[in-house]
């Protein structure tokens, strides 16, 4: 179970304002993305989630409890894959279970063999390409248990092809173990392939511009990228982020 | 394999540095008193090994326990001032500043004040140690990514796991460095403080040998001393290989 409500949230940094009166949710094993203009505060926004920093006004709730300030309720993937480079990827990827003392390494293995990992469970990070290590930072954070998986724009510093890969690999991995995902990227088509729901944010302050519901079915195919009705989806959603700028 | 291609050359330069020293002394009749030919030296070396065996193993283990009382106390002290951040800025000018007085004039100070024990000794061992290692574990936590610790954050870690789990092993390969430095520096710190007054010791050794112009004998102390540092050293990086095995082979430090 998890479900997030963002009400009314708004922060400032040194009187200009990041976001203000920014209000929504994310509910049970859903797929949300977040789209907008970089420096529009959707990095600043997982921080007020993640409890690094506290709103100004606002509350945050997680499955009913208020999380502001509250670190350790998320489980996160950065942009970087940030993987200790003196871990094994196998310490690596249960690193999230083990900073709230819940380690399982049977899960980990097994996670990491429907990763297309194993045999790297006793290497370094060093010794794994980009999107290799990308995947590594995934399953770290499905492994934590944390319900809620927030992921800021994990795939943006990949090569297109490898991007192409990862974005396919994510999707069969979540159709599997449905978790609720907030997911940032400024890619469109990223967002249309894997979102139930699309937020577009606008800028300066941040507020929630659009909220589109995808009705593309699941399982996902990687055709339906190719679809007149993917066409239009695209077409809508750029016009969004387009007015504003 | 690149070791062996290129290991014989410092191994060719001391051979022949050696072989000029030796013919020389012997083609300009140099007296053994004001530089004794290597032969000399290593005969010496070899036929005086009851004399001066325990000046030798006195002086190990001073280092040893001077080495570990002081690189203790450094790397404890670098610790306290990472976690206060406030204490950090107070005192690491004067740690740098202080790197700065010569030990030797602090010797003899250090000796009236404590006397002629093993104390004064171990406490120039410690000072010699204390500031490589502290400064270097210091600017090793300092080395700490800011990805990971935005990611450990968000993750939910402490402050004592964030410690542990990142700035420790981070500060690790810098550690190590400051250990290197720290270990020649405390056989030289024994040496030091054995001349200032000790039963036994290199240092010792030394001086006596010096004041009856036995040369050839305080050659063989110079070469125990090199000895010590090296065999040191040694023990040291192979530590440092088996507690920092994620570096890729091949970008081993120096220094
Ligand atoms: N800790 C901070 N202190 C001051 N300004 C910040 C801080 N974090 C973010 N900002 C500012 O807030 C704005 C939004 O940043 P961010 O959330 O990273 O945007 P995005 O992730 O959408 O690209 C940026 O203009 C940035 O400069
Ligand atoms: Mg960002």
């Amino acid at each position: 179970m998890a479900d997030l409500s963002i009400i009314d949230v708004s922060k400032s940094f040194s009187g200009r304002h990041v976001l203000e009166n920014l209000s929504l949710s994310v509910s049970d094993a859903e797929f949300v993305s977040i789209v907008g203009p970089s420096g529009s505060g959707k990095s600043t926004l997982f921080h007020l989630i993640g409890g690094l920093l506290e709103p100004d006004s606002g509350d945050i709730y997680l499955d009913g409890k208020r999380v502001n300030g509250k670190r350790g309720a998320i489980s996160y993937m950065p942009q970087s894959p940030s993987l200790l480079p003196w871990r094994t990827v196998l310490e690596n990827v249960m690193l999230g279970g083990e900073l709230l003392g819940e380690k399982n390494r049977e899960e980990a293995i097994s996670m990491m063999a429907k990763a297309g990992l194993s045999g790297y469970e006793e290497a370094y990070p060093d010794q794994l390409s980009g999107g290799m290590k990308q995947r590594a930072a995934f399953i770290r954070s499905m492994l934590s248990p944390q319900p809620l998986m927030c992921l800021d724009e994990p795939f943006s510093a990949l090569d297109e092809f490898t991007r192409l890969d990862m974005q396919q690999w994510l999707l069969s991995m979540w159709e599997e173990h449905r978790r609720s995902i907030l997911f940032v990227t400024h890619n469109i088509e990223e967002a249309l392939f894997l979102s139930d729901r699309i937020i577009v944010l606008s800028s300066g302050p941040a507020q929630v511009k659009a909220d589109f519901t995808i009705p593309f079915p699941r399982p996902r195919k990687e055709s339906v990228v190719l679809s007149q009705d993917f066409l239009e989806w695209k077409k809508t959603i750029y016009q969004e982020l387009r007015v504003m700028t | 394999m690149k070791r062996i291609k290129t290991g014989w050359r410092p191994v060719a330069a001391i051979l022949l540095l050696l072989l000029v020293w030796e013919v020389a002394g012997r083609v300009a009749e140099i007296p053994s008193w004001l530089l004794p030919a290597p032969s000399q030296i290593w005969m010496e070396a070899v036929a005086g090994w009851e004399d001066y065996k325990l000046h030798l193993f006195s002086t190990i283990q001073l280092t040893l326990l001077g080495f570990l009382i002081g690189t203790s106390i450094g790397i404890a002290a670098a610790v306290c001032l990472h976690l206060l951040p406030k204490l950090r800025q107070t005192i690491y000018p004067l740690m740098i500043l202080s790197q700065n007085i010569p030990i030797i004039v602090l010797a003899p100070l250090l000796v009236i004040w404590f006397g002629f024990g093993i104390l004064p000794k171990l406490i120039i061992i410690t000072l010699v140690c204390f500031f490589p290692i502290a400064v270097a574990t210091l600017d090793g936590f300092r080395q700490t990514s800011p990805d990971l610790l935005h990611y450990l954050k968000m993750a939910g870690a402490d402050k004592r796991q964030i410690f542990w789990k990142l700035e420790w092993p981070t500060s690790l390969p810098s550690l190590f460095s400051g250990l290197k430095i720290s270990a020649t520096y405390s056989v030289m710190g024994a040496v030091i403080s054995e001349w200032l007054g000790a039963q036994q010791g290199i240092g010792v050794y030394m001086t006596l040998a010096s004041s009856s112009f036995r040369t050839d004998r305080v050659f063989v102390a110079i070469f125990f001393i090199m000895v010590l540092c090296l065999l040191f050293f040694i023990v040291i990086i192979t530590i440092e290989k088996r507690v920092i095995r994620w570096k890729k082979k091949g970008v081993e430090q120096h220094g």
